[in-house]
């Protein structure tokens, strides 16, 4: 059996992080503390398990992930894969890219953020099928590898890989259509980007 | 669309027109991996020579590296529900109790 006191130094500081992913999870605050209630429950009974050294943030992860589907897939029978358009890569580049350094002194990240906002944003990642906005949520959110998220679902890592590749595009096209709805941005394409981009390294996380 | 294949092949990337080189759709193909950490370094390397030479690529992995940044951000929650914490550590005594 575990040793609680163990458990609670290891396991409780992740605690926010998976509450904000079963929130993007389940979309409601209640079902979302259930679950991470639930998370910790099962987590800590299978504690003897965990080997000491392997990630524990991951295990977390993957069981709060396979509590999620157990309790909620039921309700969504609807294959994923179709409800997910086919949308051209860089598809906000394409259309916002020229929104960069349009007034100085502002990132395009203060851009960005302007144009969505943040509810927006959230919005439009719950709104993607379950499989993608768990790869998007999994890799983008919460910075998990290729690899862990493959454990973490339970898929392959070329499952994982297309399933971000689809389900960031589709992100961007909702996101775009949002903005759009609000009349926020335009219909039409914005312009080519220009080439006096700021010069500087992308953030990466490496 | 192969979802379920064992391939751990990248999935194609189409740039089209937004590459000005031959060799930017290569680049903007790996914009993803590149992000995600996922390149080995020798790669990495050469696409970041790249990024200081190509502004057109180099304004396309920005893009999408700021963009990146608003998702993260804004999808985390700043703050737990009152309560939830104590709760949970309350439960997790019970169980302890119990066994």
């Amino acid at each position: 059996m575990a040793d609680p006191t163990r458990f609670a130094d290891q396991a409780m500081e992740h605690m926010p992080s998976l509450y904000s992913a079963a929130l993007r999870m389940t979309r409601n605050p209640a079902d979302a503390e259930d679950l991470v209630q639930e998370t910790y429950l099962r987590a800590y009974r299978g504690f003897g398990g965990f080997r000491e050294g392997t990630n524990l943030k991951a295990w977390l992860y993957r069981i709060l992930t396979n509590a999620y589907i157990n309790r909620y897939r039921q309700q969504q029978r609807r294959p994923d894969e179709s409800s997910l358009d086919d949308v051209e890569d860089f598809f906000l580049y394409r259309r916002l890219g020229g929104l960069e350094g349009a007034r100085a002194g502002r990132s395009a990240e203060d851009e960005l953020l302007e144009l969505f906002g943040e509810s927006e944003v959230k919005d439009a990642l719950e709104s993607l099928p379950e499989q993608f906005r768990l790869a998007v949520l999994l890799a983008d959110v919460e910075g998990f590898s290729y690899k862990e998220i493959a454990e973490i679902v339970d898929v392959p890592v070329g499952t994982v890989m297309s399933r971000l590749h689809r389900g960031r595009k589709a992100l961007q096209k909702r996101l775009y259509d949002f903005a759009r709805d609000r009349r926020l941005t335009s219909a039409e394409p914005a312009p080519a980007p220009s080439d006096d981009d700021k010069h500087e390294e992308p953030a990466t996380r490496g | 669309m192969d979802d379920q294949g064992m391939t751990s092949e990248p999935p194609a990337v189409d740039a089209g027109d937004l590459a000005v080189g031959e060799e930017c759709r290569e680049y903007l193909a790996e914009v993803h991996q590149f992000l995600d950490g996922e390149l080995g370094a020798e790669r990495r390397t050469v696409v970041q020579i790249h990024l200081e030479r190509c502004r057109p690529c180099l304004g396309a992995y920005d893009f999408e590296a700021e963009l990146r940044v608003v998702v993260s951000t804004s999808c985390k929650e700043k703050e737990l529900p009152q309560g939830l914490r104590d709760r949970i550590a309350s439960l997790l005594r019970e169980v302890a109790d119990d066994l």
